[in-house]
């Protein structure tokens, strides 16, 4: 865990609710899967937001409005300074992904895929990516998956893109893991309809983001987790549904 | 130089600063991110019998100048508490613990006092008789002063440490309250637990707490805290704690001339990890710029003329 102040380099829409925010600060310890939290002025709690991209000084994140604080967010302009807790929650166990991990993201649980497909790539492994949405209009972030030369499918609940469906209509023959994040009833079909282990990662509401306030305590076999500590990412074996 | 010591029941702390049960758990994790062993004290997580997961999710929203929180006293039970919890407390913390203590009933109020009173590593026993997460616990004790009274004397007959009292402002009168602990035998008081309310989501016309209530605390709440403060210091001859909104050093101050020995710290952890040790290192500096050279000047000091 790290707080600090990071600078907006760039804070752009990528479709009518979801934006992209480049951030310039210390991301030397940030993993895949993890996730920030920040502070903003006029808001009591901070907002916790999943890592799309880091590289050596920028971090990147996709967030969708979805309340005061993304709207917010979605209007602040470059250079404004934001303290942020950096370096939270567990992160996405790559040693367990096999050569060739399937990763799934359903709607604005695909960005924390990204900095993930990048890292299982520099380690040799041959990642195949499902992107799923509602309607051609949410889509985002299909060409950013493309450019790291891996295989994509993008479903479309409405068929207006791609393969219509959900993404589990687009699971391929064969694959050694899976990592997904998305909305709850994404993530319970693909723990159906998927055989073999996995990660998934969850999202709560959160009071602190750090582990102090319990408030985001969630039952897993053998006793309880928290999201944002013991979190996101839980193993497929531990889920209680 | 000034002094920033104060005795509470008994017992030195080298500042008044205790992050508040429910904000700091059981301590030791913290210890990655700040020498825990600055802080005054701390008190931990409010502990039952049995182990509870809590309420169910969302148990967290957002409002204006603070949060709402239907956590509802998730904790691993006394039995691991003591096993576990304070094992690995005592490896990284060097003083005394505030016990947070939480019921269901007198008997186990009762049992579970008498158990924790037993580890050296606690100095203190906070009795939460004011959670408003929980039914049938918590807050019902804290309300009635006869059985706030009589809970507070049964207690008393097991326990040897100092037995603080944390009460709801959830009554119409918290001087009768805390007179009723007094009456009890408790060494010292504390106040303000969180204000019962609620939040509603404009777009599922629902509210957001699956629990529907939760507990109102941040900076909001300060200046209720602080009247309380004042008022149950005019009230009674024990120590006080004061807490509710408590989020700077000016803060701290302000709750010791309305009467407070100490002071918890409980929201403010929760935007900022840091925030125990920037009031710590702010407390000297905001003294010396008042011209304050101990906490015990000017306790209470709001009270006269």
């Amino acid at each position: 865990m790290k707080d600090s102040i990071y600078t907006v380099k760039e804070n752009k829409p990528l479709t009518s609710s979801v934006y992209m925010m480049t951030l310039k600060g210390d991301t030397e310890n940030i993993r895949p899967g993890q996730f920030v939290n920040i502070k903003l002025p006029q808001r009591y709690l901070r907002r916790p937001i999943s890592v799309y991209d880091v590289s050596d000084d920028e971090l990147t994140l996709i967030y969708k409005v979805v309340g005061h604080g993304t709207d917010d967010m979605s209007k602040m302009d470059e250079g404004i300074k934001l303290q942020i807790m950096s370096e939270l929650g567990n992160g996405y166990d790559l040693s367990l992904s096999g050569k060739k991990p399937l990763l799934i993201g359903g709607g604005v649980g695909v960005p924390p895929l990204y900095y993930l497909a990048k890292k299982l790539i520099e380690e040799g492994k041959k990642p195949y990516v499902i992107l799923g949405f509602n309607t051609k209009e949410e889509i985002f972030g299909e060409e950013e998956f493309r450019k790291l030369g891996i295989e994509v499918a993008v479903t479309t609940v409405d068929g207006s893109y791609g393969i219509k469906g959900f993404v589990t209509d687009a699971l391929p023959e064969n694959y050694t893991y899976v990592y997904t994040c998305g909305p709850l009833p994404m993530l319970k079909a693909v723990y159906d309809r998927t055989d073999t282990s996995g990660q998934y990662s969850f999202e709560a509401r959160m009071g602190c983001g750090y582990g102090a306030c319990m408030g985001c305590s969630t039952p897993v076999k053998n006793g309880y987790k928290r999201v944002c500590k013991d979190g996101p990412i839980f193993y497929k074996e531990e889920i209680v549904w | 130089m000034v002094d920033t010591k104060v005795n509470l029941c008994g017992i030195k702390l080298d500042n008044p600063i205790i992050p508040a049960s429910g904000t700091f758990n059981y301590g030791y994790e913290f210890n990655d991110i700040f020498d825990i062993n600055i802080l005054g004290t701390f008190s931990f997580k409010g502990t039952t019998a049995e182990p509870r997961l809590g309420n169910p999710l969302p148990r967290i929203a957002e409002c204006e100048a603070g949060l709402l929180n239907s956590v509802g006293l998730q904790n691993p039970g006394i039995e691991k508490v003591i096993s576990h919890e304070l094992v690995e407390l005592e490896k990284v913390f060097h003083k005394k613990v505030m016990a947070n203590i939480c019921g269901f009933s007198k008997e186990e109020y009762v049992s579970n006092c008498e158990k924790i009173d037993k580890e050296d590593i606690v100095g203190w026993i906070e009795l939460n008789v004011s959670c408003p997460n929980v039914k049938h616990g918590g807050m019902s004790f804290g309300t009635d002063p006869d059985t706030l009274r009589d809970l507070v004397r049964a207690v008393k007959e097991v326990t040897t440490k100092p037995l603080i009292v944390k009460l709801t402002p959830n009554v119409t009168d918290i001087v009768k309250m805390a007179k009723a602990a007094e009456d009890g035998g408790a060494d010292g008081i504390s106040l303000i637990n969180t204000l019962l309310g609620m939040k509603i989501d404009l777009k599922s016309k629902k509210p957001v707490l699956a629990n529907t209530t939760g507990g109102y605390s941040g900076p909001g709440v300060f200046p209720v805290a602080l009247r309380m403060v004042y008022q149950v210091y005019e009230a009674v001859d024990i120590p006080i704690i004061g807490l509710g909104g408590v989020s700077s050093a000016e803060d701290v101050i302000e709750m010791i001339m309305a009467g407070a020995t100490a002071v918890e710290i409980g929201s403010v952890l929760l935007v900022d990890p840091m925030a125990a040790v920037k009031i710590i290192n702010d407390l000297p500096i905001v003294m010396d710029k008042y011209g304050i050279k101990n906490l015990e000047e000017i306790r209470g000091v709001a009270h006269n003329g």
